[in-house]
Parts: C-alpha cells; sequence; structure tokens
C-alpha cells in the first residue's frame, strides 16, 4: 500500500509499555519534523501506571496547520505486542503497521498491512534493546523526509547530558533506520508528501501546559502551591522550575487545603497567586473558594479535567468540573472562568487571569484538561507588546478601610507594610474596616457590593469567537479542547450556512449570547460530560434549549472524524 | 511604646468576662509595645473560634480566614513578603484539630512565624464540646459518656517533629508569658506557644485554680536544646511543665529555602516581572 499523499497529512500512532521509552522517540519525531518544517501535532493517552500497560502518542505531520486528535492511523509503530489490539477500533486495511517480528508475529498479513523490521536485533547488535527506539525514529524521520543533519542534531540535543558516547550511539542507531527508511521509500511502498514551510521554523513548539504557564508567568505569578495531581502536575512543574527566574515562590503543600490557603495568603500580602489542581483535588479547596469570595483577595485557580466522580480516570481527559468550579463555595460572591481552546488563548487568557483576579478581588478560573494540557503542536510566537501586570495595589493611609464601599463595589486594595494604614480581613462578615460584624444592614451591602462586581465583570466578558461565516443556519456551539476537533472538521466539511462559536469565557457568559443562538435555525453542543453542563448553562442564562448534545464521556477526546461524523448526521437528520 | 497603640477604638469583644484570653490578648499588646513593634509590620492570622477573634481587638493587620488555615495563610504571607512579623493565633481546636495536618507540616517546612495556641482543653465558640486537648473522661454534651480519645500532645508532636521553637505558657501568668512570647517573636524559625487557659464557661473541670495546682515551671537545669530531654517533658502529666521545652537552630527557615531570597531580600510585591527573562523563556520553545 501507498500512503494517501494527496491528502498531505499523515498520522502516525506510537504505542507501547509505560516505561518503554516511547517518549524519547516522541520527543526526537515532534521535534525533528518541527525543524525541517513541517506543521506537527501530537496527543498521547495513557495509562495510571508507571510500568506495563498500553500507551500511545498520536504524531501528525501536515502541509496545513492542525491542532486535533484524529482516529486515523496512517502509520503504527507497534512496540509492544498488545499495541494492535489496544488500538484495533482504529486500524483499517490502510494502516501501515511497522514493528519488531516479536510483536507482529501473531498477527495475519491477510487482516494487516504489516512491516516487519528486526528492531530488537539490530538494536542488540549496537549495544541493546534500549536502541530499537531510536533505530524506529530514524525509520519515520526518513520516510517524512527529515534531513539527516536535523534528525543528528536533534539526537545530539537530547543525549548529551549522557555523553559523547551514548549520541554516538544513537546516532549510528538513527542512520540504521534511515537506511531502512531509505529502502521503503525507494521501493515505493510509502509516499509521503508534506509540504514545508520555512515560517514555521520561527515558530514555538510547546504543549498546552506550557502555553497557560507562560500565560501565567507573563501575568505576574509570584506565588503557587499545589498538591500533585494528575494532569495539572506538568503546570506545578512548569511553575517550579521557572520560579528562580521569575521571582516565584513554588511550594508543595501539604493537602489541596493547605494550598488554596496558602495561595489566598500570598495574594493578601501582594504577590499574585495561584493553584494548580484537578476535580477531587479541587474538591478539597471548596472552601477556600468562598474565603476568597468573601475576603475579596483574589486567587487564580487552574483546573485540570479529568473524569470523575472521585478518583475517576487519573490519566483521561473530560470536561465534567465546569460546574464544579461554577458554584463552588458557600454563599454568593463573583467569579471569572476561562477555558482556553487554543494556544494563543491559553497564553493571553491566563495571563489576563492575573489582572482580572487582582482587579476584581476574586477568584478566576482557568479551565483545561488532560487532553489540552498535553497536546503539542507548533504555535506562532506569542506577541508581548501590550501585555501588562496591571498594578492595582495602593498605598494605604493611616485612615485606610480594606472594604470601603464603592459605587462599583470595588475596594481599593492595600497590603500589609506598604503605607500607613492596617489591611483587616475577616472571613465573618464584616464592616468596611474588616472587623467582623452582626450587623444585619451592614450585611446587606456588603453582598450589594460583592455583587456590582459581577456587574463591572459582565461588562468586560471575553466574547465568544465565530469560527465560520456571521450568517449561518446551523450553528455550533463549543467550549475549551473541543476547539480544534470542531474547527477541523468544519473546515473539512465545508459548509458555509454552518459556524462555530466557540466560547473561551464560560462565565459570566457573554451578553451575545442569546443573539447567537436566535440566529440559528439549528443548534448543536459538543462537550466531554454525560449531561451538556454547558448546553444546561446557556439555557439556564438565555431560556435557549440547544437542539443536539454531542457528549462523550468515555475519557478521550472528541476526534475530528467523530465530529464531522455528527455533524453530517445533525444535518441530514434537520 | 505604649501597649495602648494596640487597642482598637470601640472593639466589642466577645468574650466571657473571666475568660483567660483577656489576660492573653493583654500580655500580646504589652509584649509588642515593648519589643517597639509597629502595627503597620505586624499581620495577626488567626482562623475560627474565640481565640481566633483575638487579632480583631488588636489594632495590626490582619487575616482571620478559615476554621483550621491559618497556618497555610501565615507561611505564604511571610513567603512572600519577609518583613512582615507575622503572629498565628487561634484556639486548640482550630490549630490541633481542623488544622491538624498544617500544624504538622508547618513543622517541618519551618516558617519564620510565631504561633500562639490558646488552650482551654474544650470548644467555647461551639459550646462546650471535646476538643483535640481535652483529657479523657472530660463529659460534654456530645462525649456523654466522657472524653475517650487519647488528648492530643502538641508539644511532643513538635519535638517529635524536630520543630524550632517549642514552649508552653499559662495565661494566670502574664509576667512568664511576657517573656516567653519576647524570646518566640525573637526565634528565627517556626515556634509554637501553647498557652493553658481556662475557660469559665464551658470547661468546669480544668480551671484557673486547676492549672495553677497543676502546672510547674522548668527550672535552670533544663537544657531546651537537648531534644530527648525535652520530649521527656512534653509528655509530662498530672503536672504538667510550663517554659521554654525546646529550642532548634539548626534547620533553614522556608524563606531560607527558597531560591527568590538567594540574592534578595525585598518582598514579592516590589519585584517586577522580568520581561527580557520571559521573552527568552518563550524563545527557548522554538
Amino acid at each position: 500500500m501507498t500512503i494517501d499523499s494527496s491528502r498531505k497529512d499523515v498520522s502516525i500512532v506510537l504505542c507501547g509499555e509505560a516505561g518503554q521509552g516511547i517518549q524519547t522517540v516522541e520527543t526526537i519525531l515532534f521535534k525533528a519534523i518541527k525543524k525541517s518544517g513541517y506543521n506537527v501535532f501530537s496527543t498521547k493517552e495513557y495509562m495510571s501506571r508507571v510500568r506495563g500497560g498500553e500507551n500511545s502518542t498520536e504524531i501528525r505531520v501536515s502541509s496545513k496547520r492542525v491542532f486535533s486528535y484524529v482516529d486515523r492511523i496512517d502509520i503504527l509503530l507497534s512496540l509492544s505486542k498488545g499495541a494492535v489490539s489496544h488500538l484495533k477500533n482504529r486500524i483499517t486495511s490502510d494502516t501501515l503497521i511497522m514493528g519488531d517480528e516479536m510483536h507482529l508475529k501473531s498477527l495475519s498479513d491477510d487482516e494487516y498491512d504489516l512491516l516487519q523490521i528486526p528492531l530488537f536485533e539490530m538494536a542488540k547488535e549496537m549495544g541493546g534493546a534500549i536502541f530499537s527506539n531510536v533505530i524506529a525514529a530514524g525509520v519515520i524521520a526518513c520516510i517524512l523526509k527529515v534531513p539527516k543533519t536535523i534528525f543528528e542534531s536533534i539526537i545530539r540535543e537530547i543525549f548529551l547530558r549522557k555523553g559523547e558516547e551514548i549520541v554516538k550511539k544513537d546516532t549510528d542507531a538513527g542512520m540504521k533506520g534511515y537506511e531502512i527508511g531509505k529502502e521503503l521509500v525507494d521501493s515505493g511502498r510509502i509516499d509521503i508528501d508534506i509540504e514545508k514551510n520555512p515560517d514555521i521554523l520561527e515558530e514555538l513548539l510547546l504543549d498546552g501546559t506550557e502555553a497557560v504557564g507562560l500565560g501565567c508567568i507573563a501575568g505576574g505569578c509570584k506565588f503557587m502551591a499545589s498538591y500533585p495531581m494528575t494532569p495539572s502536575t506538568p503546570l506545578q512543574v512548569f511553575i517550579a522550575a521557572n520560579s528562580e527566574n521569575f521571582d516565584i515562590v513554588f511550594e508543595q503543600a501539604e493537602d489541596e487545603i493547605a494550598a488554596i490557603n496558602m495561595a489566598i495568603g500570598g495574594f493578601y500580602a501582594g504577590a499574585r497567586s495561584m493553584v494548580a489542581t484537578s476535580g477531587s483535588g479541587f474538591a478539597l479547596m471548596e472552601e477556600a473558594v468562598g474565603l476568597s469570595g468573601m475576603i475579596e483577595t483574589p486567587v487564580v485557580v487552574y483546573i485540570g479535567q479529568r473524569p470523575g466522580p472521585a478518583v475517576g480516570l487519573p490519566t483521561r481527559t473530560s470536561q465534567e468540573d465546569l460546574n464544579l468550579a461554577l458554584y463552588s463555595g458557600p454563599g454568593e460572591f463573583p467569579r471569572i472562568i476561562f477555558a482556553p481552546g487554543n494556544f494563543e488563548d491559553a497564553f493571553y487568557l491566563s495571563q489576563k487571569a492575573f489582572n482580572l483576579a487582582d482587579h476584581y478581588q476574586t477568584p478566576v478560573f482557568i479551565l483545561s484538561d488532560q487532553y489540552f494540557a498535553d497536546i503539542f503542536y507548533n504555535q506562532p510566537k506569542f506577541d508581548l507588546d501590550g501585555l501588562e501586570v496591571e498594578k492595582h495595589i495602593i498605598k494605604t493611609n493611616s485612615d485606610y478601610k480594606r472594604y470601603e464601599i464603592t459605587s462599583n463595589g470595588i475596594s481599593p486594595r492595600g497590603i500589609p507594610g506598604f503605607g500607613d494604614g492596617l489591611v483587616v480581613i475577616d472571613s465573618d462578615e464584616h464592616d468596611e474596616e474588616g472587623h467582623l460584624t452582626e450587623d444585619l444592614d451592614i450585611r446587606t451591602e456588603m453582598v450589594d457590593k460583592r455583587l456590582r462586581k459581577l456587574k463591572e465583570i459582565e461588562m468586560e466578558a471575553v466574547a465568544p469567537e465565530l469560527v465560520g461565516n456571521s450568517e449561518y443556519n446551523t450553528l455550533i456551539i463549543g467550549w475549551g479542547s473541543t476547539y480544534g476537533p470542531i474547527k477541523e472538521a468544519l473546515d473539512n466539511l465545508n459548509k458555509d450556512d454552518t459556524s462555530f462559536l466557540y466560547y473561551k469565557q464560560l462565565y459570566p457568559l457573554h451578553n451575545s449570547t442569546l443573539k447567537s443562538l436566535n440566529k440559528a435555525e439549528k443548534t448543536i453542543i459538543f462537550e466531554n460530560n454525560a449531561q451538556g453542563q454547558f448546553a444546561d448553562f446557556i439555557r439556564l442564562k438565555t431560556g435557549v434549549k440547544i437542539d443536539k448534545k454531542v457528549l462523550k464521556y468515555n475519557g478521550m477526546p472528541f476526534s475530528v472524524e467523530e465530529v464531522e461524523k455528527n455533524l453530517k448526521e445533525f444535518w441530514r437528520d434537520k | 511604646m505604649d501597649p495602648k497603640l494596640f487597642d482598637v477604638d470601640g472593639a466589642d469583644i466577645a468574650w466571657c468576662p473571666g475568660c483567660g484570653d483577656f489576660s492573653i490578648l493583654k500580655t500580646i499588646k504589652e509584649t509588642l509595645a515593648e519589643m517597639e513593634i509597629s502595627p503597620q509590620e505586624l499581620v495577626f492570622v488567626s482562623g475560627i473560634g474565640q481565640a481566633g477573634k483575638l487579632p480583631h481587638y488588636i489594632k495590626a493587620n490582619v487575616f482571620n480566614g478559615l476554621h483550621g488555615r491559618s497556618l497555610p495563610a501565615s507561611t505564604a504571607i511571610k513567603a512572600v513578603n519577609p518583613e512582615l512579623i507575622v503572629i498565628n493565633v487561634s484556639g486548640d481546636g482550630c490549630t490541633y484539630g481542623e488544622g491538624g495536618n498544617h500544624f504538622i507540616h508547618n513543622i517541618r517546612r519551618n516558617p519564620d512565624i510565631t504561633n500562639i495556641v490558646h488552650n482551654n482543653m474544650v470548644y467555647g465558640l461551639t459550646k462546650g464540646q471535646a476538643s483535640p486537648t481535652s483529657q479523657r473522661d472530660f463529659n460534654t454534651p456530645l462525649q456523654i459518656e466522657g472524653v475517650a480519645l487519647e488528648p492530643f500532645n502538641p508539644l511532643a508532636i513538635a519535638i517529635a517533629l524536630n520543630a524550632s521553637f517549642v514552649a508552653r505558657a499559662f495565661s494566670g501568668d502574664p509576667k512568664e508569658m511576657k517573656e516567653i512570647l519576647k524570646k518566640s517573636i525573637n526565634h528565627k524559625g517556626y515556634a509554637l506557644i501553647d498557652i493553658f487557659q481556662p475557660c469559665v464557661t464551658f470547661n468546669k473541670v480544668n480551671t484557673f485554680q486547676w492549672f495553677k495546682n497543676n502546672t510547674y515551671y522548668l527550672d535552670e537545669s533544663h537544657d531546651p536544646y537537648n531534644r530527648e530531654e525535652a520530649f521527656k517533658r512534653s509528655i509530662e502529666t498530672g503536672k504538667y511543665p510550663l517554659g521554654i521545652f525546646y529550642i532548634n537552630n539548626d534547620n533553614k527557615t522556608f524563606n531560607e529555602s527558597l531560591t527568590s531570597y538567594k540574592t534578595d531580600q525585598s518582598p514579592l510585591y516590589q519585584r517586577d516581572l522580568n520581561m527580557d527573562r520571559l521573552k527568552k523563556l518563550i524563545a527557548s520553545k522554538i
């Protein structure tokens, strides 16, 4: 068989056991691919274990920009016995399955397109089974037309810390792979023709976590306390790794409750502070979300969603915690919820989260999920012009009142040790000075003051982005990480009368929502949860019931094909 | 300085007449005045309970947060602004019960803060239930057969975790309390001062007189740098020792372990985002 080169888009899946070094192959390949000037995207799915199981990474190489998961597998590199059965639902007769004889021998040639390479034998000759990964990477790099020099430079970059000898062995292994790849290409069995774009060389290659993390740093984050929990841990690692360079204090707290109370304490004393967690961890933080609302001391909360309830599926993806974020904490107070769906929004909204938190003195959420946190793709550089860490802290006078009643509800925020005033905050209902009170009139005034801020926040809400024509019959709704597959599916289907409204701020809901919905004859929403939480919220706020909810909650993201299929059915049925 | 400087005009104090808290409040004000600490550089952090209200009666910066969660807030406040003097004050229920996990880990973390714990062996604000430090057989409306749990021993736990400064005072002896408070505030690192105090309304067992009869001061023969000896004294019952049990100056404070203070001691709010470094970090992803 030959890969359909007219598509200008190839999907390669690497599959093996945890601890086998797939990640090395993945890192070599996507760096080499990007450096060669190709658009690249990768996504991984993995089990919650350190060894064994079956984990896979999809790498897409494409002539156009791609940033979403596809079901299709053009080439499968099988590094374990169980790989084919693990991916059987996605393998077709067009899938070229590449791997060592040891792993493929039980498979029938009639059923599968198999390419057996003596990876382990060659690797053993070169000094150990571990080199099989790099040989495989070499095969793939060669058939993708990655220049040898680039491949070599990436090998050097990745293995240099292990010493020259290892670099040489890995380079030899990679070149061995190149020879095999060349035979395949020369024989005509594989013909991949992806267009290069030199601009890509200047682009960034990062994952969703890093896009958020860079945004947090750009937003002036100075303190993070957190407790490790998949899939939020990588953001904790990113902030910790950059703490020294950016004057950030990072602390691994004893639990999530401590983490968020620390973050609020940090913000109180003048450092923009955040926590990163996932559903169950956030559930522990809920009480302190109320504290933040009550004492008007902000906190930025990053929630990497995964399927629940409770421990759920630790390493899978979901959009199940919108309601949790939306209704967390006792009592009534303003909040802001962002859900970026692409890296640009992840960066700019995370940056903005800190300015808004500081300005409105209330909790701000960044909702992400395992899929979004772990995807990689090439992204034009973020433009820092105009980005500013706004200064909202005031120097206090001796008559300073922390909770001065103001027309917009925002009381100028002082911090201890800056000025002659004293900064008194209380989790009880309090008076303007911050001392606890049980005066019921003051209580009413204070609730009103806090909720007046919500009016301001509503006016500043980030509008949803309309992808497609401004006139439409069918409107697709999505939020957060479904952006990629919905956008790509819509691009592929080329349907002029259908547009996609992508929400990146979920709360407060932008006031254009009702109008946008009313313009459509039919509406459809895609969500990675079982109840259609955002659809329900839209109905609550606008009275409009979205016609069709497409809900996926098995822990995997929507694929482009899945969105296409559902859209076709929706058009046909209406 | 005049301790009156720390008075809050018109404070409506919610404590019962005769409560041990009054003596602690007065002694803290005197201590601060004698140490010439200004209200502006001082942050009182508390949780919930009768003791947790104390910061409202002292002129200072105040962070009165959630039940049991004051220590994490204290740690962070000191971590982002080392120039502040942070005093965490709450009761035995808040600190040892609801906040038990934070109590343990903050000893390990060793922030340079002072932790005053009002210990009256009973819950006051919720009206008379057992606290973690209630003694066995203590009867309450919830522990109707008497408390069956082993009393929480904060000093033994702190010494077991190699805490930086561990002391116990008695609200009925303001003079000694003041000396201990001064030493604890001056101490670099986490300082625990558990203060015995009577609850005149809900604890009819551990009264002022009971504490007077059942406590004694560690004398000069006690070496506070000897951990084993300190531990031995901390588990004494019958008559409870008062004074400074243990001092450990060997461990780094939390701030001393933070990279942000390697070369620069300024508070974090004074430090701007380094745009060049951000540009470099972004460029490193190319």
